[in-house]
C-alpha cells in the first residue's frame, strides 16, 4: 500500500504533501470524501450527456444523441417561432391601406421595424444602408423622386419595378445623344454646361452657355421640361437640385446625354409578400424624402 | 530534503469522511439572541412577498416583486428596470462594506447569527433534536442497529426536513410571481411546471445544505472565512477562549491538587463541553480558525459550567486579541471600536449610501436615449438642407400613456421630422409612450436651404412629459458636409 513515505509536521501533527518551497512543507489536509463523490458524479454527468446529447464524431457523421438534438434545428426552431410572433404582429399590416399605417402609431411602429429589417434584406446593396444611396442608384433621403414619394408611389415601384420585366413597371427611355449621334460632341458639351447651371453651378470656361439652353429646349424640355424639374410621369430626373443620382461633374453629364442611363430595378412583387412591400413602403417613406 | 529520523512515516490519506458533528442542546444569552435573530429572519422572509402595494392598474401589487418575464423589479415605492443595475451594483458594494464593518467590530457575526446557511441549519438541528433526541441520543442512535424505532425517527426526520426545505423552497418563489396565486395554483396542481421544477430544485438544496452538509459549506465552500481570516486584526471583538485564564487547563480534582502545593492552575476543566455545542465542532481553545462562525454557543456552555464550578463565567468570551495580550503583561483591557479603520468604513458606507440615495431621490420617471444615424451620417436633400437622423429612445416608466413634448434646440432654423410622431405648434413633435414601456422614435432634422451648417454641431433634444412636466435632455451632434 505504502507507495511513498509521508512526513508528519511537528506543530500542527498534520501529514504533509511532501512538497517543500525554502524549507516550508505544505500541509496535507484531506479533502472530505462527499467532494471526491461530487467530481465521480460530473464524470457520471458527462457519460449521460454523451448518451442523451450529439458528442462523438464517427467516420462519417457523429452520434446523435437520444432525442435527435441539433444546434441546427434549435436555430430553426426559434426563427420558426420569431416568424410566427411576426406574423401576428403584423396581421395588422395586411388589411391596413398605407394611408391607414400611416395614421396609426402602432401600426407605424409595426411597419418601420418590419421594412427596416426587409431594407437590410433587400435594398441595402444598392440604395445603401441608410437609403442614402450610391453613384447610379436613387438616394431615397433627399426627396427628389424620378417617380414620386408619396407611399402609394413607392409602394408601385416597389411593386413592379423600374424597366424591369413586370408589364406594369415604371418605363421611359432617354436617347442616347451621343451615341446615336442626335447630337456632336460640341453640342453636348454646351448642353451639359447649361444643365450644371440649372443647379446654380459653374459653367465651363469658353463655353456657349446660351447655346446649350436652345440645345437643351429643343431637345430635353420635352421630357425634362422647360425648367429642367422634370416630369414625374416619365420618370425623367428633376435637373435643378443638389441630388445627382449619377453626379454633376461635367464628364458625368457628358456621359450620361451621350450613352443615356436608364437603369434598372428589379420588379419585388415577385420576391416580396404584399406585408412586407407595403412595410418597406412606409420605412423608406419615413426616411426623410417622402412627400 | 533530509527527513529526520524521529519524523513518523505514513500513507497520509488525500479524502477522508467527513467527521460527523453532533452539537449538543444548549441555553444561554447567545442561544437566545440567536433564536431572535432567526425568528426575526425567517419572519421577513416568508411575511415579505404578502405584502401588498398598490401600483395602479397596470403594474403587480406585491410590495417585493423580482418580475423576471417583464424584466423588472419592485421593491416597495421603487421600480427598476435591467439598465439601472447600478442600484444592485451600490447594493452588493453596501453589502460588502457592512460585512467588513461588522468583521472589523464583531468579527463573524454575520456568519454567527444572519447568514441563511445558519440558520436554516439551526432551524435543521431543532427538528433534528425533536425528533432524535438531543446528543446523546443521536450518537446512541447511529450506533444501535436499525430497529423499527430507529427506521421510524429517521424516516420522521427526513420527512420533516424536506417539508421544511419545501417551505423554504416555496418562499423564495414567491419573490418571484404574485405570490397568492402561486400558492393557490401550487396546491390546486395548476401552477406551470418550472415552478414545481424550482420547488424542487429548491427543496433539494436547502435539505441537502441544511440537512446534510452543514458546517462542510462553511469549511469548503463558503470564501468568507477565508476572506475574514485576512480581515480581522487585533482589535476586533472575536469569540474567544482566554487562555490566559483558562491555562493550564486540569480538572477540578487535579486543580485542587494543584493549589495544595501551591502551583498554578488555569480555570478551563477541561470540560470539552465547549466543542460538544459547537455547530462546525471546533476547538474554541485552539484560537480563531475557519470553522468558529463565532455562534457563541461555546460561551453559553462554558458559563453553564463557570457557574456550575463556581467560577468566574467568560472564560471564553467576545474578547480582542489585543486584550489577550496586554492581560499577560498585567495591564487593563481596552475596546477600540472606534479607530481609524472602522471610520474609514462607516465614511465609504455612507458615501456609497448617500450616492445611492441621491440616485434613487432624483431617479425619473422618463427617459430620453439618442442614437446618431451612422449612415449616412448626413444627407444633402433636394431643397438644398442637410439632413441628420437620429434614433430616439423614449422610457415611460409610469403605469399610465404618457404625451411626451419633443423640442431641439442649437441648430438655426432647423426643423424636425419623424413618422412616429405627429407634429406641434413650433416646429415640436408629440410622442405617445405605452406604459411601463419603451418606444424608439426615428427623428430627421433638416437644415433651411439657404444655412450651410458646420462640419459639427452640438444639438439638443429635450423631451417633456406633457403631463408631469418632467424633463429629459440629451445632446448629440449635426453633422454637416
Amino acid at each position: 500500500m505504502i507507495t511513498e513515505p509521508v512526513q508528519v509536521d511537528k506543530i500542527s501533527g498534520q501529514t504533509t504533501t511532501g512538497h517543500e518551497w525554502d524549507g516550508i512543507r505544505e500541509l496535507n489536509t484531506p479533502l472530505p470524501r462527499w467532494w471526491l463523490w461530487l467530481f465521480y458524479l460530473t464524470i457520471v454527468f458527462a457519460v449521460v450527456y454523451w448518451i442523451v446529447y450529439p458528442a462523438w464524431p464517427l467516420a462519417s457523421s457523429y452520434t446523435t444523441g437520444l432525442f435527435g438534438y441539433t444546434n441546427r434545428g434549435r436555430v430553426a426552431d426559434d426563427v420558426a417561432a420569431g416568424q410566427a410572433a411576426r406574423m401576428q404582429l403584423a396581421a395588422g399590416l395586411e388589411t391596413a391601406t398605407l394611408a391607414e399605417i400611416a395614421a396609426d402609431p402602432k401600426l407605424t411602429e409595426i411597419a418601420l421595424a418590419q421594412g427596416k429589417a426587409a431594407f437590410g434584406d433587400n435594398c441595402t446593396p444598392c440604395h445603401g444602408s441608410g437609403g442614402q444611396g450610391q453613384k447610379g442608384y436613387p438616394n431615397l433621403t433627399a426627396g427628389r423622386w424620378l417617380w414620386g414619394g408619396t407611399l402609394d408611389q413607392i409602394d408601385a415601384t416597389i411593386t413592379h419595378g423600374i424597366r424591369s420585366d413586370d408589364p406594369d413597371a415604371h418605363t421611359s427611355a432617354m436617347p442616347s445623344f451621343g451615341k446615336d449621334g442626335i447630337l456632336k460632341a460640341e453640342e453636348i458639351r454646351e448642353v451639359a454646361s447649361y444643365v450644371r447651371t440649372l443647379d446654380g453651378l459653374e459653367p465651363e470656361q469658353g463655353v456657349d452657355v446660351a447655346a446649350g439652353k436652345k440645345i437643351f429646349a429643343d431637345n430635353c424640355a420635352v421630357c425634362h421640361g422647360d425648367d429642367g424639374k422634370g416630369k414625374l410621369e416619365l420618370g425623367s430626373a428633376n435637373l435643378t437640385t443638389k441630388v445627382w443620382q449619377y453626379g454633376n461633374g461635367i464628364d458625368d453629364l457628358i456621359y450620361t446625354i451621350s450613352n443615356a442611363r436608364n437603369s434598372v430595378m428589379p420588379a419585388w412583387g415577385k420576391r416580396l409578400d404584399p406585408v412586407t412591400i407595403k412595410s418597406l413602403a412606409v420605412y423608406v417613406h419615413s426616411l426623410g424624402g417622402g412627400t | 530534503m533530509t527527513i529526520s529520523t524521529e519524523e513518523v512515516y505514513d500513507d497520509g490519506p488525500l479524502y477522508e469522511a467527513a467527521k460527523k458533528v453532533i452539537p449538543q442542546k444548549i441555553w444561554g444569552t447567545y442561544r437566545r439572541i440567536k433564536w431572535i435573530v432567526l425568528w426575526i429572519a425567517l419572519g421577513v422572509y416568508y411575511v415579505l412577498p404578502f405584502i401588498r402595494w398598490n401600483r395602479g392598474p397596470n403594474a403587480p401589487s406585491q410590495a417585493v416583486l423580482i418580475d423576471i418575464p417583464h424584466s423588472r423589479f419592485y421593491a416597495f415605492f421603487i421600480e427598476l428596470w435591467p439598465q439601472e443595475v447600478y442600484y444592485f451594483t451600490g447594493l452588493l458594494i453596501l453589502a460588502a462594506l457592512i460585512l467588513f464593518l461588522s468583521n472589523a467590530l464583531f468579527g463573524r457575526v454575520w456568519c454567527g447569527y444572519a447568514c441563511p446557511q445558519t440558520v436554516w441549519t439551526d432551524l435543521f438541528f431543532w427538528v433534528e433534536r425533536f425528533i432524535e433526541g438531543d446528543r446523546r441520543d443521536r450518537m446512541k442512535l447511529d450506533a444501535a442497529p436499525w430497529t423499527p424505532d430507529k427506521v421510524l425517527r429517521r424516516v420522521a426526520k427526513h420527512a420533516a426536513w424536506l417539508v421544511f426545505a419545501l417551505l423554504t423552497g416555496g418562499a423564495a418563489m414567491l419573490y418571484f410571481v404574485d405570490a397568492p396565486t402561486l400558492i393557490r395554483e401550487f396546491v390546486t396542481f395548476q401552477a406551470p411546471f418550472v415552478a414545481y421544477l424550482w420547488a424542487g430544485i429548491l427543496t433539494l438544496t436547502t435539505y441537502s445544505l441544511a440537512g446534510h452538509l452543514r458546517e462542510q459549506v462553511c469549511l469548503y465552500m463558503c470564501p468568507w472565512p477565508r476572506i475574514q481570516a485576512a480581515l480581522t486584526d487585533n482589535d476586533a471583538l472575536n469569540v474567544t477562549y482566554r487562555f490566559d485564564r483558562g491555562e493550564p487547563r486540569m480538572s477540578l480534582k487535579d486543580a485542587a491538587k494543584a493549589h495544595a502545593h501551591g502551583e498554578a492552575a488555569g480555570d478551563c476543566i477541561d470540560c470539552l463541553q465547549c466543542i460538544a455545542v459547537c455547530p462546525t465542532g471546533v476547538d474554541i481553545r485552539k484560537g480563531s480558525q475557519l470553522g468558529c462562525i463565532q455562534c457563541g454557543l461555546c460561551i453559553d456552555a462554558c458559563d453553564a459550567v463557570m457557574t456550575k464550578v463556581h467560577r468566574p463565567t467568560r472564560l471564553i468570551a467576545y474578547d480582542t486579541d489585543e486584550n489577550r495580550e496586554r492581560r499577560k503583561r498585567g495591564e487593563a483591557n481596552v475596546y477600540r471600536l472606534i479607530r481609524p479603520r472602522t471610520i474609514l468604513y462607516v465614511a465609504v458606507i455612507a458615501l456609497t449610501g448617500g450616492v445611492m440615495l441621491y440616485a434613487l431621490l432624483t431617479r425619473t420617471n422618463s427617459h430620453l436615449s439618442v442614437l446618431h444615424v451612422r449612415a449616412p451620417l448626413f444627407t444633402q436633400t433636394a431643397q438644398g438642407g442637410i439632413r441628420n437622423g437620429y434614433t430616439l429612445r423614449f422610457s415611460n416608466k409610469l403605469s399610465e400613456a404618457e404625451d411626451f413634448t419633443l423640442d431641439v434646440s442649437g441648430l438655426k432654423g432647423a426643423a424636425m421630422t419623424s413618422a412616429m410622431a405627429k407634429p406641434l405648434d413650433g416646429g415640436r413633435l408629440t410622442v405617445r409612450v405605452d406604459p411601463d414601456s419603451t418606444l424608439e422614435v426615428p427623428v430627421y432634422v433638416t437644415t433651411p436651404p439657404d444655412v450651410t451648417p458646420a462640419r459639427s454641431s452640438p444639438l439638443t433634444f429635450t423631451a417633456t412629459d406633457a403631463k408631469t412636466g418632467e424633463r429629459s435632455v440629451v445632446v448629440d451632434n449635426f453633422f454637416g458636409p
